[in-house]
């Protein structure tokens, strides 16, 4: 083979290569004097997904978030955007950027805001699509207006605008809904599945659990700087929970209950975590219960929601610190 | 985007921000006023029947009393917009969207400096040129180098401004506006004691001035501009530069060096690194 063929077969096989993911990074880790913000923090968003970020306050989602744009520097590990190291400016041509704490030029005009954003994207954006933009996010007729006057609601709508007016093929949204009203999250919502079925990658940040698992593809959890866990939604609720209402509960039917997996006992009832179960899970359970005495009226299966799934999954990282010292 | 294109849209965009906060509304006001008030003085100075020698020192010390004024204008006016710019928009949150561009943070802060020095610069010119013309035009008094003082007041605006851009990087905006005013006002003081020291031939106070003026060029580039704003015989008539005449604070005894403006440039560019190492490694 001569060499031309060589690296045209190269070429060849580069070009057949998947696209690097929209976002990546391994390892991560930051100090904050003796504050151990983050700690070997590795994730992945993939072209066009939809990933949630979630976490109480302090879990260390804005500083990954931060490190992945290159506003934070790392004390380890790697960030790659869109293929290339985020430590490099160029990997943010393509990134659009809601910050948490949003807040822009309170002595410029929305459109004023809009075209600085365009212009420092280095895309071309024309005037028409910057107001296209302004009218996704329900500012039309207010590009006149100066931004010192806007309400927080109607900033984090500019803000929005902003993060979408360099043509990106990946956004991050930190926080985007916290100052918005109800219609104003339906609009968020819409925008996000909107930006998916253009193939746009976000990293969504969000308290509002009930919105991130109505558009993520995907879920990671952050306790205390590191990833309690990560999946899609299938995943992470695929867990079963049965719930029973149980008298007569002896020590030893309480120590059989707990064999199973996680216990939450609200008076008669009891809700057990099955963490491995193949299908004899419950009906072995009934019957142990009954041999030691306990008297079973009712069994229930449960179905998971993100919101009871990310608490048990805090309450058994907090579980695990306390026990883990000893 | 390139680099060049980064730092004139923000220098753009500072400028855009001085005149939208209504800073340049409120200097020209300032500047109107001292400008109305000085020619009121000069022509009343006029009026007086002073020999032509006791009118151009009296001339030469009154213009330079006055471009103290504009360069005090300039260094407040500058000092306390580079703190908010830099580091109000930093802890206010409006740099992390700007940040988040494509753009390298180094070209973000030549780009604010520019557009401060414009600014300053451009104030400090402006209003210095104005009053020049006033004293023309009144009592008859033109400067010996006019452009070589306006052009070291300017200097002197920029020395200060890029400290206040070095202390925007590390403290709060109203804390990097108050230390460099303070900064600057120090050095004018050490500057006056280093030269009434000389002028009593005490070295050990003389070299309070002379050390201070390496710290920080303010004070030496402003007894630059004095120089070459005030008549030659000026010093003669005070008894010469030997004879006390250097430690009046509103005369200078000799024109600046190459070597002095040397350092000046070379001082801003080290205090300029010195910003953009410190900014470029901040976490924001």
């Amino acid at each position: 083979m001569d060499s031309g063929a060589g690296v045209q077969a190269a070429a060849d096989l580069v070009a057949g290569l998947p696209p690097a993911p929209a976002a990546w990074c391994t390892g991560l880790r930051k100090q904050y004097r003796k504050h151990l913000a983050v700690e070997d923090v590795s994730l992945q968003v993939g072209r066009g997904e939809i990933v949630g970020l979630l976490g109480p306050n302090g879990a260390g989602k804005t500083t990954v978030i931060k490190m992945l744009l290159g506003l934070v520097r790392p004390d380890a590990g790697e960030a790659m955007l869109l293929g290339q190291r985020s430590a490099d400016p160029a990997a943010r041509a393509r990134v659009g950027y809601l910050p948490e704490l949003f807040r822009y030029q309170p002595w410029l005009t929305a459109a004023e805001v809009l075209a600085l954003h365009a212009r420092l994207s280095g895309a071309g954006v024309p005037a028409a699509e910057q107001r296209e933009c302004l009218a996704l996010v329900g500012l039309s007729g207010r590009g006149d207006d100066r931004v010192g006057g806007f309400s927080k609601g109607m900033q984090q709508r500019l803000g929005l605008a902003v993060a979408l007016v360099g043509r990106p093929e990946f956004v991050v949204l930190d926080e985007p809904t916290s100052a918005l009203d109800p219609l104003g999250r339906a609009d968020v919502r819409d925008i996000v599945l909107d930006l998916r079925s253009r193939g746009v990658a976000v990293l969504l940040n969000s308290h509002l659990i009930g919105e991130v698992e109505r558009v993520c593809d995907r879920v990671v959890v952050l306790d205390r700087g590191r990833v309690a866990a990560s999946g899609t939604l299938a995943e992470l609720l695929g867990q079963r929970e049965v719930r029973l209402h149980l008298t007569d509960l002896s020590p030893a039917a309480q120590q059989r209950l707990a064999a199973l997996g996680r216990v939450d006992r609200e008076g008669e009832w009891s809700t057990v975590a099955l963490a491995d179960d193949d299908g004899t899970a419950v009906p072995d359970l009934v019957r142990d219960l009954v041999s030691l005495g306990v008297r079973v009226h009712a069994v229930e299966p449960v179905r998971i929601s993100l919101e009871e799934r990310l608490l048990g999954i805090l309450r058994d990282g907090a579980a695990s610190r306390a026990a883990g010292p000893s | 985007m390139s680099t060049a294109r980064t730092v004139l849209t923000i220098a753009a965009l500072t400028l855009r921000e001085a005149s939208r906060r209504r800073v340049l509304f409120a200097l020209v006001a300032l500047t109107v006023g001292l400008l109305a008030l000085s020619s009121w003085g000069f022509s009343r100075l006029a009026a007086e029947s002073l020999t032509s020698g006791e009118a151009r020192l009296t001339a030469s010390i009154l213009l330079n009393l006055v471009m103290f004024g504009y360069s005090l204008v300039a260094a407040l006016g500058t000092a306390f917009l580079a703190g908010p710019t830099l580091s109000g928009e930093t802890e206010s949150g409006i740099a992390l969207s700007m940040l988040a561009r494509p753009i390298r943070r180094s070209a973000f802060l030549l780009g604010k400096w520019l557009g401060l020095v414009a600014f300053g610069s451009g104030f400090v010119v402006l209003a210095g040129l104005a009053q020049v013309l006033v004293v023309r035009v009144t009592v008859d008094y033109w400067p010996p180098a006019p452009a070589t003082a306006l052009a070291l007041l300017a200097a002197q605006t920029v020395v200060l401004l890029t400290l206040t851009v070095l202390l925007a990087t590390v403290i709060s905006p109203m804390a990097s506006g108050v230390v460099a005013v303070g900064l600057f006002c120090t050095t004018w003081v050490a500057g006056v004691v280093g030269a009434i020291g000389e002028a009593l031939g005490n070295d050990a106070v003389g070299r309070v001035g002379s050390v201070s003026r390496v710290l920080l060029p303010t004070d030496g580039l402003w007894r630059g501009a004095m120089n070459a704003f005030q008549d030659p015989s000026a010093i003669l008539q005070f008894g010469g530069a030997d004879e006390g005449a250097g430690a009046f604070p509103f005369l200078s005894t000799a024109p600046l060096t190459a070597t002095y403006l040397g350092w000046a440039v070379l001082w801003v560019v080290m205090v300029w690194a010195l910003a953009a190492m410190s900014f470029v490694r901040r976490d924001l």
